[in-house]
């Protein structure tokens, strides 16, 4: 037995057995795809900041119940994204082995740099393995990595070269480019499956910090502490702590908000409002106002521990100079203040027409046509994205003419367009469940300019949710905020994305007294995502092949 | 015999690299060979089918695209007139419709979907393998690219093409980014005198080889829901590995093949839903797919011109071209949208361009057009009113003679599935007897342009 041999064998006693155990016949593996934004945090803290993850487009997301997360489990790695991945990871891997890192990223140093050096190899490959794998690799599996390394090491008179392919090589194998889901029936539960340790290790971290597990969770595995609701409680306290769950929340907002797109309605990749009308509406403009949205979010709920409710009648915000134009306010320079970044906190006056996430930009632009705001959209959008409801799609063989044609002079404003459009019967239906509701934003043009009149006639933004009247945009976010749906559809929501599927019936029973209590003390983030992840049910699985969920209506 | 060979390719490059010649003869791929063996230049026989889908979304104006005549010498519409100079080498086809059988009509989705994948499903989230998927496993094997995909709008997720039912083939953006892809470093001219194996390439494919070895221990212990996403990833390994597989080797010659010129960043990178930016990206996509299929890179290709919700738009017009479908008024005396007709002449234009981007390049006595079946597609027969009859459907192209071109095709009411048939029966494309599900299940090729 060779040396590293030795030391993987007495250091790593468990990982034999790992892979062996996948043998017993109800044991079951899946796999989930990562993110682009996971493999870039899992890179980054695994190999340092500074170590470039160049672009790494994906194929389309399928959003399923309001989420990609949950789309997510149908997708694999097409050939485009493999070569992608292929030319990531050489890129990865040079930059790990490169002069400048290695002595801070690599343990040893080989006996010739001209050669393959197993041992130190061994070393390296074990602890990057580990933590890129989020579990120890077998003996098996090290050797064969090291394998690599020594005949390319050879090959090229380089182990650092061989090094880097081996280590290549494990950025594009499906343990890493894929979560790996170890499962074993639960004996508790007919027809559920129950995550074993690294699994649950995994799930727990990419869920609050979106990224793989660190050193310390995936010992907490290797000891069994994970198991225990003690160990567990430990763990989720811990993380919940970290900086880092700033990350796992702006990704799940980014997922619920439809910042990549929802239905027909663009993400901010392809978000086309037109600069010509709207000179406001700058590039910037786009990035700007998912940030505004994230940074306000992330602020109020985790520096503040605010209840998500009040986000929606909140005045404060982070702006920019970009922003500050669009809003029209005037905004102190970011480098006067002495900030490093351009984000200036900001709090709208009381009569200022902007309060909460509704008149946010990235919530008004998103949902309206290049050159037109659409009532219709912004309704449509409140209620799927912040109530969970879901609004029907038109049906065929409809006139929509009237509603749109601007130059009728008997229909100055969008309102008094629906309402012709509304008479008809077949559309009433689904338009009274968008149009009352997004008519409240008309006092927002297309890029989330505040405007008081349309084609000349002053615009009407009152309307009704729920047999409560409202006039204008405060007035509906209070309803919305006092709106049981609202608080049922984040809760709902959170744990969809944890576990990227939807609740069974029995999670959600547990979710509608988790509402409960909430909803009494306050919808905070930290104890809400504290609450899902140390229930048993958030490492579950329905064994049932069965499509767990309804699908995106186009 | 296939894999047989694979194996046999992939073991070879290993002994390559294990060892040090460099020089070893490996099979030769067939992208680069007719079916004799000889090579292509020697003797300017038959070069390979290529083929490829363009989609435009929004069909065309009703009542204005339909030629009165059928067979090849009718009139070519006012509506389709961007099209006169390549009419010869076209087919139009008429009177076709997309069978919902009962299922929800998903506005600006089954329609494609049927058209590509021979099936309508119950959701908008589903979807399965689309037939040029099928045609590159058959004729796309031993390119470098078994397929490539692009978008005109800068939408990554407009496209049609998937390799199964786990996601689809993202799309290309950027003609700079494609263009270093297929012609930057890893490039080799078929035309070079000289040719030394890359032994960077070499390792990567050894390295690929390797995890393509855990294959079957994986496929062994995943879960059966799984099985298929796990199944396409090792595919795409094994598109990665035969894509340097062809790196490594002396291709033959190719005299038509030229490298084009980088896309110039500033245009490159202006993308978007303008008719403008649309029409730019379009030609510099066609410009470097056609170099792509001309220097033997790909056979396969599929491009877009936007989503099906199509937000082309009139630069200073406040709506986008979907928008405008459901709610510009039918003019009382025209008798159509004028706006809408206007940007469905743009996509013909567009369409022409494409077309006669590959026609341009000469291939012996024939063009590269000649040697390609495109597919030209859209997601409804009239989108004002998400109709699914009546579908505008395009071919161009003869497939290498296996086609005849510049007829007008009158169906009366068969499933649009009939023309992808028709493409894969002339391409001769293994179990192409019969294709598409329930009443979109069709057995008929178009006869009359099969040569």
């Amino acid at each position: 037995m060779r040396l590293w041999q030795i030391a993987v064998a007495t250091a790593l006693p468990l990982c034999a057995s790992l892979w062996g155990s996948l043998a017993q016949a109800d044991a079951d593996v899946g796999i989930v795809r990562l993110t682009p934004d996971q493999y870039q945090r899992a890179i980054h803290d695994i190999f340092g900041p500074n170590v470039q993850v160049g672009d790494n487009q994906v194929e389309p997301g399928v959003r399923e119940d309001g989420l990609l997360a949950v789309g997510n489990r149908k997708l694999t790695v097409g050939s485009t994204e493999l070569e992608r991945d292929e030319t990531l990871a050489r890129e990865i891997a040079a930059q790990v082995v490169d002069p400048n890192r290695r002595a801070t990223l690599l343990e040893c140093q080989p006996k010739s740099a001209r050669g393959p050096d197993d041992a130190c190899a061994a070393r390296f490959l074990a602890r990057a393995g580990r933590l890129l794998f989020r579990r120890p690799l077998s003996a098996v599996e090290l050797q064969r990595y090291v394998a690599t390394q020594d005949r390319l090491a050879q090959q090229r008179q380089s182990f650092y070269a061989g090094l880097a392919a081996a280590l290549a090589q494990m950025l594009i194998t499906p343990d890493f480019l894929f979560r790996v889901e170890i499962s074993n029936p639960d004996p508790t539960q007919p027809h559920t499956l129950q995550l074993d340790g690294y699994s649950r290790a995994t799930r727990l971290s990419f869920f609050l910090w979106n990224s793989a597990p660190d050193g310390e969770l995936l010992d907490a595995v290797q000891s069994g502490r994970l198991m225990s609701p003690r160990g567990l409680q430990q763990q989720v306290d811990r993380l919940l702590s970290s900086p880092r769950l700033a990350d796992g929340m702006r990704a799940f907002f980014i997922d619920m908000l439809g910042f990549g797109g929802l239905d027909q309605d663009p993400g901010f990749d392809t978000l086309s409002i037109d600069t010509n009308l709207y000179p406001n509406f700058t590039p910037n403009v786009r990035a700007d106002a998912q940030e505004q949205t994230l940074r306000t979010i992330v602020d109020q709920l985790l520096n503040h521990n605010a209840d998500y409710r009040d986000l929606f009648v909140s005045r404060d915000t982070f702006l920019t100079p970009t922003l500050a134009a669009l809003y029209g306010v005037p905004l102190p320079r970011a480098q006067e203040l002495g900030g490093a970044v351009p984000w200036v906190p900001y709090r709208f006056a009381p009569d200022a027409p902007y309060v909460g996430l509704l008149s946010q930009v990235s919530f008004l632009a998103l949902h309206s046509h290049p050159g037109r705001s659409s009532p219709t959209r912004r309704g449509k959008a409140l209620r799927e994205v912040f109530l969970c409801e879901k609004v029907p799609p038109p049906p065929g063989n409809v006139d929509f003419s009237l509603v749109q044609n601007t130059s009728d002079p008997r229909y100055k404003t969008v309102r008094q367009r629906l309402t012709v459009h509304r008479s008809a019967p077949m559309c009433a239906g689904c338009h009274k469940i968008t149009d009352p509701i997004g008519l409240a934003f008309e006092n927002f043009d297309t890029a989330g300019e505040y405007r008081s009149t349309e084609n000349g006639a002053p615009i009407d933004a009152s309307g009704e949710l729920n047999g409560q009247s409202f006039d204008g945009v405060g007035q509906l976010a209070e309803i919305i905020r006092d709106d049981p749906a609202t608080t049922s559809c984040l809760i709902n929501r959170v744990y969809a994305f944890g576990t990227e599927r939807q609740p069974t019936p029995q999670e959600h029973a547990w979710l509608t007294s988790l509402q409960a209590e909430l909803s009494k003390d306050g919808v905070r983030w930290r104890e809400l995502v504290r609450r899902v992840t140390l229930n048993p049910d958030f490492y579950t699985l329905p064994m049932s092949s069965a499509p767990l969920s309804t699908a995106v209506v186009h | 015999m296939n894999a047989i060979r694979k194996l046999n390719r992939r073991q070879l490059m290993r002994g390559m690299l294990g060892g040090s010649a460099v020089t070893v003869a490996l099979p030769l791929l067939e992208c680069f060979l007719n079916d004799n063996g000889s090579a292509y230049a020697a003797t300017g026989a038959a070069l390979p089918p290529c083929f490829g889908t363009w989609f435009f979304g929004l069909g065309l104006t009703p009542g204005h695209w339909v030629p009165k005549e059928t067979g090849n010498r009718y009139t070519l519409p006012e509506h389709l007139g961007a099209l006169a100079p390549v009419q010869a080498k076209f087919n139009l086809f008429s009177g076709m419709q997309v069978f919902l059988d009962g299922k929800a009509n998903q506005n600006h989705y089954s329609g494609a979907q049927c058209q590509m994948t021979g099936m309508v499903t119950r959701t908008g989230s589903e979807y399965s393998i689309s037939f040029d998927q099928l045609i590159a496993d058959a004729i796309g094997q031993r390119c470098r690219f078994r397929s490539l995909e692009v978008d005109c709008s800068g939408d990554r997720k407009a496209t049609w093409s998937a390799r199964g039912s786990n996601g689809m083939n993202p799309s290309e953006i950027s003609p700079l980014a494609l263009y270093m892809r297929i012609f930057g470093p890893e490039f080799r001219d078929p035309n070079a005198a000289n040719f030394v194996p890359d032994p960077d390439v070499m390792l990567r494919h050894s390295v690929l080889s390797g995890v393509t070895d855990q294959r079957q221990d994986w496929m062994r212990r995943i879960s059966a829901t799984d099985r298929t996403r796990l199944d396409e990833y090792f595919s795409s390994v094994r598109d990665l590995e035969q894509k340097l597989g062809v790196e490594l080797q002396k291709p033959s010659p190719l005299p038509a093949c030229s490298v084009p010129r980088q896309p110039v960043r500033a245009v490159s990178e202006n993308l978007g839903p303008l008719v403008e930016q649309t029409e730019s990206t379009n030609r510099l996509f066609a410009q470097l797919l056609a170099h792509a299929l001309s220097c033997g890179q790909t056979q396969v290709f599929n491009v877009t011109m936007a989503n099906s919700f199509s937000p082309l738009r009139k630069a200073g017009e406040t709506t986008g071209y979907h928008q405008l479908t459901h709610e510009e008024p039918i003019d009382a005396q025209l008798g159509y949208q004028p706006k809408c007709k206007w940007l469905a002449e743009q996509h013909m234009r567009f369409l022409r361009d494409f077309l006669q981007t590959l026609d341009s390049i000469k291939e012996g006595d024939g063009t590269l057009l000649d040697r390609t079946v495109v597919f030209g597609f859209t997601d409804h027969g009239e989108a004002r009113l998400h109709s699914m009859k009546n579908y505008p459907i395009f071919t161009a192209g003869s497939g290498g003679g296996r086609m005849r071109t510049g007829y007008h095709l009158a169906a009366q009411g068969d499933a649009v599935t009939r023309v992808g048939l028709t493409i894969m029966q002339a391409l001769a494309i293994p179990s192409s007897g019969s294709w598409g599900t329930e009443t979109n299940h069709v057995t008929r090729p178009f006869s009359e342009v099969l040569v």
